[in-house]
Parts: C-alpha cells; structure tokens; sequence
C-alpha cells in the first residue's frame, strides 16, 4: 500500500444535482467514485493525485437501463454484471455482454461500471471497442445542462478524453440493428480469465447479396486510445469477404493502428495478431 | 509533507448478521476495517490490487473484493465474510467439503475461495464445469492447480445444500 | 504390508481453521504496543551509498530509525557463507537492497515517511547477465563473479566424439520465476531482557532463522527464538529470505523496545524477495546411429543475483539432475552460478533440477529427431535400469521401470493415438489451431545431496502426555503440503492410535529440535521415517515399563500413558538422524551416493496452439510417478496436482520483465499465474515400490512435478508447430514470431 490513505476525503452527494454542484464548485478538485475497481488500484499504489472522491455509487439517476424500440440506454453506473444479466442486451448487443464477461472476474464485474470504465479511459479496456462497434452515445451532464457526444470522439488522446471540469457522464445509448448484423469480438491477453487484453478486437458486418454492406471495426491497446478502423472499414465497404481484399484490408489495418511495446507484449505481436484477428473476422462475415 | 488528515467517518453496517459500527476514514479500505476494526481477521490481503481474490466478502450478496471498497461506500450495507458462512457451530456444506477433498492447502486463498464458492452457488445451484471455473477465476490458488476445490464444489452441491 | 491409517486421505489436520478463517497467519496476530515496520530500499543496482537524506515534513522524532551501525553482532543474513549485508553499510549491490528500517505505530505515516527517505546513491557499472558476469566486464562478487563450480565426470567423453555416427548441440535457457505464494512475506518481532529476542512469522526453516539471528545479534542460543506461524504458501520462496526479515524486525524492535511487525506488499515481496535461478544450459551430446547414447557434455549456469545465498546448492541440484533417468557411459557436466546485480535469487521447488531436466528433456526430443526416430523410443533405448549408473557415478540400487511408467502415462493420456491424429490434422491446409501432445520422462532425488543429511543431523522428539495424547516435535513446518497430517499418519501408525490422539505441536526453536529445513523432497521420506522411529521407540518404552500389554486398544494407550507418566515422569523419544553406511558420497570429486531415493516420473501434455495468436492452451495433462508409497492420496494428488499448475506457469505464463535488475511487471495483474480458466484436469497417478528407508516406505514428492511438466508442455509445443523451442517461458509473442519462421520455411 502506497497512499497516504488518511488525507483522502469521500462524500456522499444526496442526488445528481448535488452532485453536479460539487464539482463546478471546486472544477478538477473532486473526482467522482463509483467502484473502485480501477481507481482504488491506482490509489493503492501511490498513482492517485486526487485527494477527494465524490461517491455516486448510490445515485439512482445514474442507474438503469431502458429499452425503447431505437435504443438501450444505460445508465452509467450499470455494471459488467448487470451488462450480462440484461435480456435485450444480450440478445442484441453480443460484443458489449462478451466485453463485460472478459473484464476481470465475477468480483470486479460486480462492481466496476461502464462509465468508470470510459472515465477511466485506459487503451487498454474491453468495453470501449464494442462500444464504438455499438456506435454508442455518450450524455454528459453538468450544472449547467447535458449534451450528447458519439463516443467515436470521446476520447481525443492519452487519457484525454471530451470531458470537462464539472461534467459527469450520465448514461451510454447505443442504437438498436436494423438487418442481421454478424459479430465478432476476441480478446488476448496472457491468460483466459483476469487478463489485461495485449490487444481487443471488436467487429460488425452486414452482408448482402455477398458484399459487405456495412462494417465498423474497433480495436484497444493498439493506440493512445480505443481506435475505429476507419480506413479498413472504407476499403472493405463494398467488397465481397474474401480473395485478394483481405491482405489488402490486413495492410490497411497494419498501417492505421499504433501498437507499442510495453511489460506486457510487443508492437509487434499486437500488429500482426490485430491482422490475424481481421482475417478471422472476415471469415466469419463470408460463413 | 503527510497531508492534513479527513475526519473519521461512522460506518454502520451489518456483518454477518450483527448490526455494527465504527469509525474509520473515508477512504480506509473496508479489508482494513474488517481485519483491524472489527477483528475479522479472517478476509486475507494477497495482492491489494483486486487480482488475487484473497480479500473477498460479499456485499448485498454480491461477491466484491474488499481491498477495492472504501470503507464509507460499506454504510449501510450487507456484509458476509468467512466468519458468516458456517451457521452457529455447523460448517457449510463448502467448508466440509473443502476439508474433505483437499480443496484448502495453505489456507490463505481460502476464506475467499470458499466466499466465492458459496456465492456462485447462490447464483448457479447446479453449476456445470465451465461455470464453477469462471465463478471462481477471480480467486488466485497458487497450492492446488484448483482440481480439488472443483471437486469441492461439485460435492458440496451433491450433498444438496447450496445456500444457507 | 498393510497399513492402517497410512494409505488413507486422512482430513487435513488444520482443515478446520483454514476453512473458517481462523487459522493464524503472522498478519492476523497484533501485540499490544506493536509498531510496524517499514524498509527503504536502494533505487540503484550497485554503487556506493554516499548519503541518507530525510525529509523535512515528517515528525522524526516519533519514529524508531534503524540502519546497519544499529546491528549488534555481524551486519550479515547467515546462510552458507556471511556476504550478504542485513542492511547495505557503504555499498550496494542490487535494486531493492534493504538500507533503512523505520518504525512507527501509524500504518500509514510510515509509508508516507519510507517515501520521505532518499538514498543518494554514487553509482557503479552494475551487470545483469550471464554473460556480462562470465566475461567479467565487472567483477561485483569475489575474484571472477563465481560462487561455485561444479564438475562432473563418468568415463570420458572425449574420447567418444570421434566414435559417434551422430553429435547434437543445443542451447536452452529458464527465465526467473516467482514462487507468489499468495500470503506475501511478513515478520513480528519482540526484543527484551527477559527473553532475548523472539520473532513470529511466515518461514519454511525456523532453525534457518534462529541460526541467522544469533549471528546477527551476537547471543548464543537460548536467547533466540523462532515460532512459525501458519504459513501461507512457501514454495522455497520462505527458505531463506524470511531471516532477512525476521532480521529487520527484531533490528526495529531491538531499538523501539516494543514488539515491530512487518508485512511486506504484494509490490515489494514481488521486487526484493528471492525468485528461481534464470539458467543457461549447452549440451552436445554423441549417440549412435540407433540412438543408443555414448557421451554427454553439459554446462550449465545459473544466475544468482548479488550474493551467493544458497545458490551452492542450487546449482549441485541442477548439476546432478542435468544428465537424468538414463545410461550415459560418457557424461560431463561442468556448472557455475555467477553472480549479477539482482536482488539474490534462491530456493524454489525443484531447486536447479527444473532448470536443467527442461534443457535435457527438450534436447533429447532433438536428439530423437536427428536419429530419425520417435521420442519414446530414444528414452527406451536409454532409460536406466537397477544396476546401472547414474552420471554422478551412484549405482541405481532400486527396481525402476521407466519404460513401464511411461507406456502406462502414454495409454492414460491416449498419446499414440493422438500422435497420429494431430500430425494429420496439423498438416491438413487449413486450420487455425494445432495440436500437439509432448512428454518428459525424469526422476527427482529426495532429500539433502550427497552427505548432505548426515551434516544436517536432524532431530525429533515425541511425548506422549498423561491424558493420552501424543505430542510431535519437530522443525518441519506445514505450509499446506501436509506435514501436519502426515506426520500424525506416522505416528499414528505406528502406534496403533487414531490421528485425532496425535498433536503436532508448532514449530517453535525453544521446544521443537532441528529436524532440518523444510525443503529438498525431504519431509516425509526423512523426517518423517523419524518421526516412526521416535514413535516405536516410544511404544517399546512404554512395553518395558509394563504400562502397555501388547495388543492393546486407545483406551489402553492412554491408560498407560497415564500411569508411566504419574510413575516415572515425562515419557518422551528423542530420535536423531543415522546416515545409512551404505551410501558414500565424495565431494571433492563430486560423485558417488547423490541421494537415498528418487522419485521417477513420466508426464504427458496435450496442447492447442492458435495459430492466429500464438495463445496455447494446455488441453489434458497425465503425471504418472512412482513415489515409494504414498501415505496420503488426496494430500499426495494436491501436491502433483499443485505443482503441474506451478509448472505450467513456467513453461506459458510466467516472465519476469527485467529493467536493470529490477522486476518492473512486479503486480499480479503483470506477473501472470494461471487462473481456474486456464488449467486442464491434471491427472495425477502413483505407482509404489516401497523405499526401505522411508516412513511406510514412502518417498520424497513436492517437487518432482516442477521438473518435468514445463518440458512436457514445450514438447508438445514443439510438436504441434514444429517449432524448435529453446526456452521457457514460451510467451505468444516469441512463439508467433518463431512460428511464421517456419511457416516461412
């Protein structure tokens, strides 16, 4: 343990616009709590600048999901585990529930949230690719009122995110498929259960006529931040799944990602398994 | 250089079925509150990261790790740690079956394990092999390869009692 | 013969506590007016400590301050030899070196304060390999880097180069691993007039301790002692290094003249504690055309970090195990351990053979293959049989069928078969996933090297009380392999009682004797075959006495124990080790009687390799072995069980990232054990040719399983993806690379 765990301060704000009021009060001062599964790890090592938390683990606006004929709409404390256990969203939205099952364990899901996650902004998190696949929608609310910001451009840089002193994220929309869209999602990390990902590849294709109709691809740890494979998306519109196309989406994707080389894995490993991952997707879309 | 200190806050919760409440600051860790402040010793720290499992309890009958949770978001809640799972004298049928086939070694992944255990149980009461696997793969066993707390697991539910 | 309670999975004699979370571990334990303890640690690998800075903002006087002028007796952790500092004086030598000590009765403004300290550090060329050590491009330990050399010699191999149809080379290498025993490392210690100095903690080895603090504190025996407590995993990882520890607390206790507890993080026991040798092992090696072996040249180092700790030892282990279960007419081994700037690595199961049963074990699969014959048939072609010698020269004095045990894991793992299938398949155009399956055939020598148990002289005594219950004394300790139980098995056997009518009582340097250290496969052969013979010796007494009729039941047990007690006084055997006078070892020439027993193994693993990611997924795992009896099947399986898992580790998931001596993955979310997920059902089956000179004739077995599975695993790697693997840890992104290598080809 590397804090100073004592100087820390918690409060309990009694509702939203409490809450809201606390932090443009002191803009940068208070960061919001919800489970803790990410910033208590950093606490704990001594990487938390912090010193007070606003706890809105209890805060019932934040809470829920809701399900209208367009969209599910989530609240942003819903759980990994709540994730899974939601009819509609596993049903429908196959890569979100596959992302909150590979997040940590049943412990971790039971308590980390999908705007923490989001908040928290690592590249390499589980969910933000199949959000981004999900063409999800971030509301973020303020004293001051609340706007909606499609998730693709959220996150502007290293733990930069669009995101103001004073601002929360209120829920996560993602909008309902028109079509039979085809799904893929595959995780690697070190190990099966309780890995940080070496690299997370998220898909949707719709195929007609044997040409891919639409496609959104979105990877983690292969960039400063969640990345949309827009490029590859462009060349592969159009195309049918298979033959020369897919050494030539392979190159695109190579060229658009960023992969390092860290503790965990290598530059590298990730660029060519990332190349693998298309290639298997893309049999999935030509089944 | 050490910082001015937060006030120490009240907790009122339940643990194991007794009303209790201390004093502990805001964010002290609710694994030290349970081993220091109220002597439930029994909840280890293996990791203090949420990777091990050593340290987790179950709030509002959700499996959580306890080195995770700031002692003021514990107002108000549920607790049951190792301490809670036997019934007055009688072991849990986990427990005796743990005993029985060699699901515990060392001991110190155990409280948590068994925690584990007895949550999935709740949750699946009829687990098959691959949910036994993930309900426990938060839970970090470095003694027994985790063949015989499977076949803990398994006998517990043959035995029938899966909850109490 | 039959037996009564042995043979039987008696409960675990701790079951109880473990499972209610009552047991007591050294965190669990409080003491009133405890402090706790703090180490600052050098930030450099190797340098010359100039100065100590504390910062202001922190109320100093409050805190009890200990650095290496603080140290009464010899500034030294006591070990083989006394060159490792308890606290770094002038210099250091690796990262992490311990330099101050703080104590303090607030948690958390102690770690605030460790933060405040600095050591300003006037740094030196550190090294951090094998080879940089070897070249001597510094010399940081000794004359050359060196703490041991071993060599070798059977026959002479020279001469059988220029004989040999066929010569094989090869290269292989073992990274560090880190025992992460999930209790990390922790110490209480109380220093006062009345009883001198006392610690509690998590330790293998109290007497290990005990010696270490009375040189460390100048005071002879009876002022020292040592109690373990329940101990959360061990795995050698708390052989050695809890002395350092236990040091450091009493040093705090000592000056704050109250008792000072110190637990170490998950960080700091991953970044300062020992780890397993990293090792670098060359064979070539001469056979002919049918395969049959004619000479074994072996070298092979290990890196032991910056002092020489037990490193010795670990490398006579390896040394020994390197050549294996075979008959080599020409074998040479020659071996080092060199020193770099990393913190001292040390004892973790399998101790040396690990590291070079991998090399050997992968290197004859190349060998079979260059032969141009299957795997199997070159281990049948050479495996040993009683009669012969082993490559230290000792002559296998037991039946052994290595042969027999590796056709019965081969049928139980379905290898032949699956041998064909997955060679089909694999070459088969498409398809993401290979298959492989592997084996290692390999044996383990239980307890202490050559005279090694003779030096050693272990000791045990049993009382039997007045009410009847009878009383185990002894060093060993329970760290969840059984020792508890099993002991009460033998004593329970052998006196015809129940195990609930024996007790172990708990290590404790002032009332148990010196049964030796809790490592090297020796507590159920050696110590154990003691606590049989105190037992017997206990009954014939209590027979002379005329207490005890023979054919007697419990309640007659402890009727006359009762009466022998109120008659005559304390009724208790005292049983010191005898080295068998047939086994003779020469330690100049390094031959001769290595071990009293081995265990001998097969394993088989089944793997699938995702071509796409490199990931491998260890499918199905067989471990057969012959262990001379086993005494607790449960307890016995857990043990294999454990250690394949253990293994398995270090052959996939486990790698120390290294920054100039430091371990910078050193969190469990970056050094990655395997999960429940991750994990085949090992399957674990024993053969028993009775050992004449173990309990029940039981041998040594905790670990036999480190040796052999890392090895099975990387051959059936091999196997499935033809690639040539050299060294362990197998992580994907090497394996990806070496895969589209030979794709390429």
């Amino acid at each position: 343990m590397r804090a100073f765990l004592p100087a820390y301060e918690m409060e309990t704000p009694r509702d939203l616009a409490v809450a809201l009021s606390r932090i443009a009060s002191e803009p940068g001062v208070w960061k919001p709590f919800a489970g803790g599964t990410d910033l208590m790890v950093l606490l704990e090592a001594g990487k938390l600048p912090h010193k007070k938390f606003l706890n809105i683990w209890n805060l019932a606006e934040l809470r829920g999901i809701a399900v209208t004929a367009e969209y599910v709409t989530l609240g942003a404390l819903t759980t990994y585990a709540e994730v899974q256990r939601h009819e509609v969203l596993a049903r429908e939205f196959p890569l979100l529930c596959r992302a909150a099952a590979e997040t940590g364990s049943v412990a971790t899901q039971n308590r980390g949230t999908l705007g923490g996650n989001i908040a928290n902004a690592s590249p390499a998190a589980d969910s933000p690719p199949a959000l981004i696949v999900d063409s999800a929608e971030i509301e973020i609310v303020s004293a001051g009122g609340a706007r909606w910001v499609p998730y693709a451009s959220f996150h502007t840089g290293y733990k930069k995110m669009n995101l103001q002193a004073g601002e929360l994220i209120r829920s996560i929309r993602v909008a309902r498929r028109r079509g039979v869209w085809k799904q893929y999602f595959r995780k690697v990390g070190t190990r099966r259960a309780q890995a940080i990902s070496k690299i997370c590849f998220a898909a949707a294709g719709r195929v007609e006529a044997g040409r891919i109709a639409e496609v959104r691809i979105a990877l983690g740890s292969v960039a400063p931040t969640v990345l949309r494979g827009v490029r590859v998306e462009e060349l592969l519109r159009g195309q049918e799944p298979r033959g020369a196309i897919v050494s030539a989406a392979q190159d695109a994707l190579g060229a658009e990602i960023a992969p390092i080389d860290d503790m965990r894995s290598t530059g590298r490993y990730r660029r060519n398994v990332a190349r693998n991952l298309l290639a298997e997707f893309l049999e999935v879309l030509a089944s | 250089m050490p910082a001015e200190r937060a006030r120490k806050i009240r907790v009122s919760c339940v643990v194991n079925g007794a009303a209790v409440t201390c004093e502990a600051y805001p964010m002290a860790r609710l694994l030290d509150v349970l081993r220091e402040e109220l002597k439930l010793t029994g909840t280890k720290e293996g990791c203090g990261e949420g990777e091990c499992g050593a340290c987790a309890i179950e709030i509002d009958g959700a499996l959580v790790n306890s080195c995770l949770v700031p002692a003021l978001q514990a107002q108000g809640a549920n607790i049951r740690t190792i301490e809670g799972v036997a019934c007055g004298g009688s072991l849990h049928a986990v427990q005796q079956a743990f005993i029985a086939h060699g699901g515990a070694q060392c001991g110190i992944c155990t409280p948590g394990m068994i925690l584990a255990a007895v949550n999935l149980l709740a949750r699946h009461p009829q687990p098959n092999d691959a949910q036994i696997r993930a309900g426990l793969s938060g839970n970090l066993c470095r003694c027994t390869g985790y063949m015989r707390i499977f076949e803990s697991v398994v006998a517990a539910v043959r035995h029938g009692e899966t909850g109490a | 013969m039959e037996t009564r309670v042995i043979g039987r999975s008696v409960p675990r004699k701790e079951g109880r506590e473990k499972v209610t979370g009552s047991a007591r571990y050294v965190d669990d334990l409080s003491f009133p007016g405890m402090l706790h303890g703090v180490t600052v640690r050098s930030p450099a690998a190797r340098g010359r400590i100039r100065a100590i800075h504390f910062a202001d903002g922190i109320p100093w006087h409050e805190f009890v301050v200990v650095t290496a002028k603080d140290i009464p007796g010899k500034n030294c952790i006591a070990l083989l030899i006394e060159d490792q500092p308890c606290l770094a004086a002038e210099f250091v030598n690796h990262p992490e070196e311990a330099v101050v000590l703080l104590a303090h009765h607030d948690k958390y403004l102690l770690e605030d304060a460790r933060r405040a300290v600095r050591i300003e550090i006037e740094p030196l060329p550190a090294i951090f390999s094998i080879e940089d050590s070897l070249a001597g491009k510094e010399i940081i330990w000794g004359q050359d880097n060196i703490f041991k050399s071993f060599y070798v010699e059977k026959g002479d191999v020279e001469r059988a180069w220029a004989r040999a149809a066929l010569v094989v080379e090869g290269s292989y290498e073992t990274g560090a691993q880190e025992q992460l025993y999930i209790e990390p490392q922790g110490m209480i210690a109380q220093v006062n007039e009345t009883d001198g100095v006392t610690v509690w903690g998590s330790l293998q080895c109290p007497h290990y301790v005990h010696k270490a603090l009375m040189i460390l504190f100048g005071l002879p025996r009876e002022r020292i002692r040592v109690v373990q407590t329940e101990t959360g995993g061990g795995f050698g990882g708390k052989e050695e290094y809890p002395s350092m520890i236990a040091a450091h607390a009493a040093l705090l206790a000592r000056k704050a003249g109250r008792p000072v507890k110190i637990i170490y993080d998950r960080a700091e026991d991953m970044v300062a504690t020992t780890k397993r040798h990293p090792s670098r092992t060359r064979h070539r090696t001469a056979v002919t055309r049918e395969g049959r072996l004619l000479a074994m040249d072996i070298d092979f180092t290990v890196d032991g970090g910056a002092y020489e700790t037990l490193s010795p030892v670990v490398l006579s282990r390896g040394t020994i195990h390197a050549a294996g279960p075979y008959a080599c007419p020409n074998v040479r081994i020659c071996s080092r351990a060199v020193a770099t700037n990393a913190p001292p690595h040390g004892a973790f199961r399998g101790f040396g053979a690990p590291q070079t049963v991998f090399a050997l074990e992968r290197h004859l699969d190349r060998v079979a293959e260059v032969v141009g014959i299957a795997p199997e048939e070159l281990r049948r072609r050479n495996f040993i049989h009683e009669g012969q010698t082993l490559a230290v020269g000792q002559v296998v004095k037991e039946k052994v069928d290595m042969n027999g045990l590796m056709e019965r894991a081969f049928k139980l793992g379905g290898y032949y078969a699956k041998r064909k299938k997955f060679a089909a398949e694999n070459s088969a155009a498409r398809g993401t996933v290979k298959r492989g399956i592997g084996f290692a055939s390999f044996l383990h020598g239980a307890g202490f090297t050559g005279s090694g148990e003779e030096y050693l002289a272990s000791e045990v005594a049993i009382e039997a009380m007045g009410d009847g219950t009878v009383h185990i004394l002894a060093g060993s300790t329970e760290m969840g392999q059984g020792t508890n139980t099993i002991f009460a098995q033998i004593a329970a056997e052998a006196l015809r009682l129940d195990c609930e009518q024996i007790r172990i009582v708990q290590p404790d340097t002032a009332y148990v004797p010196n049964s030796g250290p809790t490592v090297a496969s020796r507590t159920a052969m050696i110590v154990g075959k003691l606590v049989e013979t105190a037992a017997v010796r206990l009954l014939a007494r209590l027979h002379e006495s005329g207490c005890l009729q023979y054919g007697y039941n419990a309640r007659d047990f402890t009727r006359a124990c009762g009466s022998y007690v109120a008659k005559h006084g304390p009724l208790k055997s005292f049983v010191k080790y005898e080295h068998p006078h047939d086994l003779h070892w020469d330690d100049q020439k390094y031959s001769g009687d290595a071990y009293g027993a081995y265990a001998w193994a097969v394993y088989v693993a089944e793997v699938s390799v995702d071509t796409r990611t490199a990931e491998v997924r260890v499918e199905d795992f067989v471990a057969v072995q012959e262990v001379g009896k086993v005494i607790n099947p449960v307890l016995a399986a857990g043990q294999i069980e454990g250690g394949v898992a253990q293994g398995i580790g270090f052959a996939l998931y486990e790698n120390v990232v290294w920054q100039e001596g430091r371990m910078v993955n050193a969190q469990m979310t970056n050094y990655v054990m395997p999960t429940s997920v991750d994990l085949p059902a090992i399957r674990v089956y024993f053969e028993e040719i009775p050992y004449g000179r173990g309990p029940a004739g039981a041998k040594g077995i905790g670990e036999l399983p480190l040796d052999g599975t890392a090895p099975a695993v990387a051959n059936a790697i091999a196997f499935a993806t033809g690639v040539d693997v050299r060294q362990i840890p197998i992580t994907a992104e090497v394996l990806l690379e070496m895969m589209e290598s030979v794709h390429a080809c």
